[in-house]
C-alpha cells in the first residue's frame, strides 16, 4: 500500500465533517428545517460557510477537559482555604449575587438556545459550531454555580437564585432579554446573541466582572472567567462569521439584519446598565468607570468593527449615540433606584463614601456633581437622622426593557423619559426611543410581556402587600434584602476581620 | 497582611442552594452533579411565545405526551455534568487515539481480506450519516425537552454521535490512505444503494418526529439499541475471521459508548414508564411501532454483510435482546 497522503488541518476537518449532511428525499427539506425561512433570510449556498474553528469533537473534549481539571482544582483549594476571606471587602459579594441571579441563568438560556440553532440552521458548519457553543454555555452556567456555591455557604442572596430569576422585578430585565432572543427565529437568535451580545457587548459584561474579581481578591471568579475566555473567543468568531455570511449571501438580508442589530444593541445596552452600576458603585476597589469601559469597548472597538462591516452596507446601530451620551448618567440612575428599593432586592446597597463620591466626580465631571451628588448627600443626611429613605411606591416599567421608568430625557436631564404606543386599544409605555422602536416593530410580542409590577397589581405574585410579594420571591427578609450596614453578611465579615486581626496579633 | 486563616473557625451558614435543599429534604451538602443540574432550567413567568411555535413556551412540558409530576426524577446514573462528561470522554478517546496509532504502525488494516475490505467500506462508512442524524436528533431532544436532568445528557449525546461520525471518517481515511474517496463512495451508497435506502428513510423520518420523547424512544432505545450490537457486535465478529481485528480496535469506542449510553437511556425510560400507566402504555406503543420499522430498515444491510440466513438470524438476535431490554424497562 502507498504511504497515506499528508492532510492539512483544514482538509482533514473538511473530509471528516463537511460531507455529513445530505439532501433529503424521503422527507421534504422544509419539514426537516421548518424554521429556516420564516424570517425572510435567504441563503443560497451553505457550502460557502468557512468553518472558522475546525475543531473535531475529540479535540474539543481534550481542550475542555484540560481546562476543567485546572478550574476545579482552583475551586477546591479556594473552598479549602476559605478564599472568600481575602476579598477586598464584603460589599464586593453583592456583585456576585447580581451575577448569579441575573447572568448565570442567561448562560443556561444560551445553552438551550444554541441547541435550537444547532438543530435548525441548515448547513453543517454553523450547526456544529452552534452545538459546541451550546455545550460551552452549559459549561458556563455549571461552573458559575459551582464557583458561587462556596459563597452561598456563607453569604445571603445566593440561595434562591433560580427561584428569584423567574420572579423578582429587576431580574425580569435580563430574563426578558433572553426570552426575547429564545423566542425569535434561529437567524435572529444568532444575530442577537452570537453577534450583538457575544461580539459587540460581551467585553462590557465579562471584562468588568472578571477584572472586578481580580481587583477585589476573588480568585475563584477570576479563574472561571479566564477559563471561559477561550470559549468566548470562539463564540465571538462565530458571531462575526454569521453576520458576514448572512450579508454576503443575499442583498435582501441587509435590512433584516440591520433591524436586528439595532434592536439587540439597544436591548443589550439596557441590560448592561446593571454592569454599569456594579462597576461604579458596587466594587470596593474600582477598575475603571462605566464611562471609560464604554469608550474602550464600545466606542473604539465597536467603531472599528462597524467600519469593517460598512462594506456590506451595515450601519452603526441606531441610538448608539444616545447610549454613548447616556453613559454619563446610567450607573448613577440605576444605583439610586436600587438604593431606594433595596428592601425589595436580593442584595444590599449603600451610599458611596466621601472618597467614592470624589472618584465619581472625577470620572463624571459633567454630571455627577450636578445631578447625583446632591441626592446622595441628602440621603446620607437622612440616614444620619435615622430616616433612611425607602421608596414604597411601585414604579411603572418599560414594556420592552422592563426597567422602571427612572431614566431622564436625552438632552433634558430634569425630565423623566417616557414614550407611549397604542396597540389594540391599549397603551404601552416605554423608557426611550430605542425601546419604543422595538415595541412598535413587534407589538404583538411585547404586549405579551410578563411585567412584574403589572403582575403584582393583578395579584399574581403572592398577595397585595409588599411582604407577601417578597415572600413569594423567597427573599429571606432582613437577611437577603435591605442595607449593607447591619446585614448578617456584614456582621459575619466583621467577626472574621476582628478574628483575623487577633490572630495577626 | 498575611495571616494564617486556618486557625480561624469558619462555619458555613448553609450547605447548599434553597432549591437543592428542598429536593434533598434538608439543607445538606449536595454533589456537583446535583447543584449543576437540579432546577437549573427556568420554569415560570415566561415573557413571549416563540415566533417559531406559538402554541408553546420555549420551555414547555407539553411538547411531549409523556407526563411527569417532576421532570427532575429523570436523573442520569452517570451523574454527568459538563466537567465530568468532558473528562470522561477525553479519557476514552485517548484509548481510541492509541488504537489508531497502533493499527497504523503495524499496518493492521492491510491484513483485511480484500473482499471483506469492500464489505466494510460498504456497511461501516455510510453509518457516519446515521450518526449525523443521531446527532441532530439528540440536539433536538435537548432543544425541545423539559428539565435539565434529561436535556443536558442529550447535548452530551449529540457530541458523542458527532465524535463517532468522525471516528468513522477517520476509519475511511485510514482505509483509503487519506484520499477521502472511501467517504465519497460511502455517501453515494448512502444516497443510492438499495441496501441503504431503508436506513436513510429511517434517518429522515426520525428527524421529523414531533414528540421529543418519542424521538428518545426511537433513537436512543430502538435505533441505537439495534445498530450498535448489530454492527459493532455481529458484523464485527464476522470480520474477525477475515483479518478484521485491527478494524475492531478502531471502533472499540462505539461498544464502550453504547454500554454506557444504555445505562442512561434505560434509567430515563424506566423512570418515565414507572410514573403512570399512561406513560407506560405510550412508551410501549412507541417501542412497538419503531422496533419492526428499524428492524426492516436494517434487514437488507444485514443480508448484504452476513448473507440472507445469517443476516436474518443476527438481526433476530439483536431484536430479541432489545425486546427483553424493553420489557425490563416496563414496556410491554
Ligand atoms: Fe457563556
Ligand atoms: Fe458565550
Ligand atoms: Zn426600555
Amino acid at each position: 500500500m502507498n504511504a497515506p497522503l499528508k492532510l492539512g488541518l483544514k482538509q482533514r476537518y473538511s473530509l471528516l465533517t463537511s460531507g455529513l449532511d445530505w439532501t433529503p428525499s424521503y422527507q421534504p427539506f422544509e419539514k426537516i428545517y421548518p424554521y429556516a425561512e420564516f424570517e425572510g433570510i435567504k441563503i443560497h449556498d451553505w457550502s460557502k460557510w468557512e468553518d472558522p474553528f475546525r475543531l473535531t469533537m475529540d479535540a474539543y473534549w481534550k481542550f475542555q477537559a484540560e481546562k476543567e481539571r485546572k478550574l476545579y482544582a482552583v475551586l477546591d483549594s479556594f473552598a479549602q482555604n476559605n478564599g472568600q476571606m481575602n476579598l477586598s471587602d464584603v460589599r464586593y459579594v453583592n456583585a456576585l449575587k447580581l451575577f448569579l441571579t441575573g447572568v448565570s441563568p442567561l448562560e443556561y438560556q444560551a445553552h438551550r438556545g444554541f441547541a435550537h440553532v444547532g438543530r435548525h440552521v441548515p448547513g453543517v458548519g454553523p450547526r456544529i459550531a452552534a452545538q459546541m457553543q451550546s455545550l460551552d454555555e452549559l459549561r458556563h452556567v455549571q461552573t458559575q454555580v459551582h464557583t458561587l456555591s462556596h459563597y452561598n455557604k456563607f453569604f445571603d442572596g445566593f440561595s434562591e437564585f433560580r427561584h428569584m430569576h423567574d420572579r423578582v422585578w429587576y431580574l425580569s430585565v435580563p430574563k426578558s432579554f433572553f426570552d426575547d432572543a429564545r423566542t425569535a427565529g434561529p437567524f435572529e437568535y444568532f444575530i442577537a446573541i452570537g453577534f450583538a451580545f457575544e461580539y459587540v457587548l460581551t467585553n462590557l459584561l465579562f471584562v468588568p466582572f472578571m477584572s472586578g474579581a481580580a481587583y477585589n481578591g476573588d480568585l475563584a471568579t477570576v479563574t472561571f472567567g479566564f477559563s471561559a475566555q477561550s470559549d468566548e473567543s470562539r463564540h465571538m468568531t462565530l458571531g462575526i462569521e454569521v453576520i458576514k455570511f448572512l450579508l454576503e449571501q443575499d442583498p435582501g438580508n441587509l435590512p433584516i439584519v440591520q433591524k436586528w442589530v439595532d434592536k439587540w444593541f439597544w436591548r443589550g445596552h439596557r441590560v448592561l446598565g446593571l454592569v454599569a452600576m456594579m462597576m461604579d458603585y458596587m466594587l470596593p476597589k474600582k477598575i475603571m468607570s462605566w464611562r471609560e469601559a464604554w469608550e474602550i469597548y464600545f466606542t473604539e472597538a465597536g467603531g472599528s468593527l462597524f467600519e469593517d462591516l460598512a462594506r456590506y452596507g451595515l450601519k452603526v446601530p441606531k441610538y448608539a449615540d444616545v447610549a454613548t451620551a447616556e453613559a454619563d448618567h446610567l450607573s448613577h440612575q440605576n444605583w439610586a433606584t436600587f438604593y431606594q428599593y433595596c428592601h425589595a432586592a436580593g442584595f444590599h446597597t449603600w451610599l458611596p463614601s466621601a472618597e467614592e463620591m470624589d472618584w465619581l466626580s472625577e470620572k463624571y465631571p459633567t454630571t455627577f456633581d450636578k445631578y447625583y451628588r446632591p441626592r446622595f448627600e441628602m440621603w446620607a443626611e437622612m440616614e444620619k437622622e435615622g430616616k433612611r429613605f425607602y421608596n414604597n411606591a411601585l414604579p411603572q416599567l418599560c414594556s420592552v426593557c422592563q426597567i422602571p421608568m427612572v431614566y431622564t430625557e436625552h438632552g433634558d436631564h430634569g425630565a423623566t423619559s417616557f414614550r407611549v404606543s397604542d396597540y389594540k386599544g391599549e397603551k404601552y409605555h416605554t423608557c426611550s426611543d430605542g425601546c419604543k422602536d422595538i415595541f412598535d416593530g413587534e407589538p404583538e410580542k411585547y404586549s405579551q410581556a410578563w411585567l412584574p409590577v403589572h403582575q403584582i397589581f393583578q395579584g399574581n405574585c403572592g398577595g397585595a402587600g409588599l411582604e407577601d410579594v417578597l415572600k413569594w420571591y423567597k427573599l429571606n427578609l432582613g437577611a437577603d434584602n435591605l442595607q449593607q450596614a447591619g446585614s448578617p453578611d456584614q456582621k459575619l465579615w466583621d467577626e472574621w476581620m476582628a478574628a483575623k486581626d487577633k490572630v495577626a496579633g | 497582611m498575611t495571616i494564617d486563616i486556618k486557625t480561624l473557625k469558619v462555619e458555613p451558614r448553609r450547605n447548599t442552594f434553597g432549591h437543592i435543599a428542598r429536593r434533598l429534604g434538608a439543607d445538606k451538602p449536595a454533589s456537583r452533579y446535583e447543584e449543576a443540574t437540579l432546577d437549573i432550567q427556568a420554569t415560570d413567568n415566561f415573557h413571549y411565545k416563540p415566533l417559531w411555535d406559538t402554541a408553546h413556551w420555549h420551555y414547555d412540558a407539553s411538547r411531549t405526551a409523556i407526563r411527569m409530576q417532576d421532570w427532575y426524577v429523570l436523573r442520569d446514573p452517570r451523574q454527568y455534568y459538563y466537567a465530568s462528561y468532558n473528562i470522561a470522554r477525553a479519557g476514552q478517546y485517548q484509548a481510541t487515539e492509541r488504537n489508531f496509532d497502533f493499527v497504523a504502525k503495524r499496518g493492521l488494516l492491510d491484513g483485511i481480506e480484500p473482499e471483506w475490505r469492500d464489505t466494510v467500506g460498504f456497511y461501516l462508512l455510510p453509518l457516519r450519516h446515521m450518526e449525523w442524524a443521531a446527532n441532530m436528533n439528540s440536539t433536538n431532544m435537548c432543544d425541545r425537552g423539559y428539565g435539565t436532568a434529561v436535556t443536558a445528557p442529550c447535548i452530551f449525546s449529540a457530541g458523542d454521535h458527532l465524535a463517532m461520525a468522525q471516528i468513522l471518517g477517520r476509519v475511511g481515511l485510514a482505509l483509503d490512505g487519506n484520499l477521502g474517496t472511501s467517504l465519497q463512495e460511502a455517501k453515494t451508497a448512502w444516497m443510492e444503494a438499495p441496501e441503504w435506502q431503508g436506513l436513510r428513510k429511517l434517518a429522515e423520518d426520525s428527524l421529523v418526529i414531533e414528540d421529543w420523547f418519542e424521538q428518545m424512544v426511537a433513537q436512543n432505545l430502538v435505533i441505537d439499541g439495534l445498530l450498535y450490537p448489530l454492527v459493532y457486535g455481529a458484523f464485527d465478529k464476522a470480520g474477525q475471521t477475515r483479518g478484521g481485528t485491527g478494524l475492531s480496535m478502531l471502533t472499540e469506542f462505539m461498544n464502550d459508548w453504547f454500554a454506557e449510553h444504555s445505562r442512561w437511556v434505560d434509567a430515563v425510560i424506566k423512570t418515565a414508564a414507572a410514573e403512570s400507566a399512561e406513560n407506560k402504555a405510550l412508551l410501549g406503543q412507541w417501542c412497538r411501532h419503531w422496533l419492526p420499522v428499524v428492524k426492516d430498515a436494517f434487514a437488507p444491510l444485514a443480508t448484504r454483510v452476513l448473507g440472507a440466513q445469517q443476516g436474518a438470524a443476527a438481526l433476530d438476535e439483536v431484536c430479541a435482546a432489545l425486546s427483553k431490554r424493553a420489557a425490563a424497562l416496563g414496556l410491554s
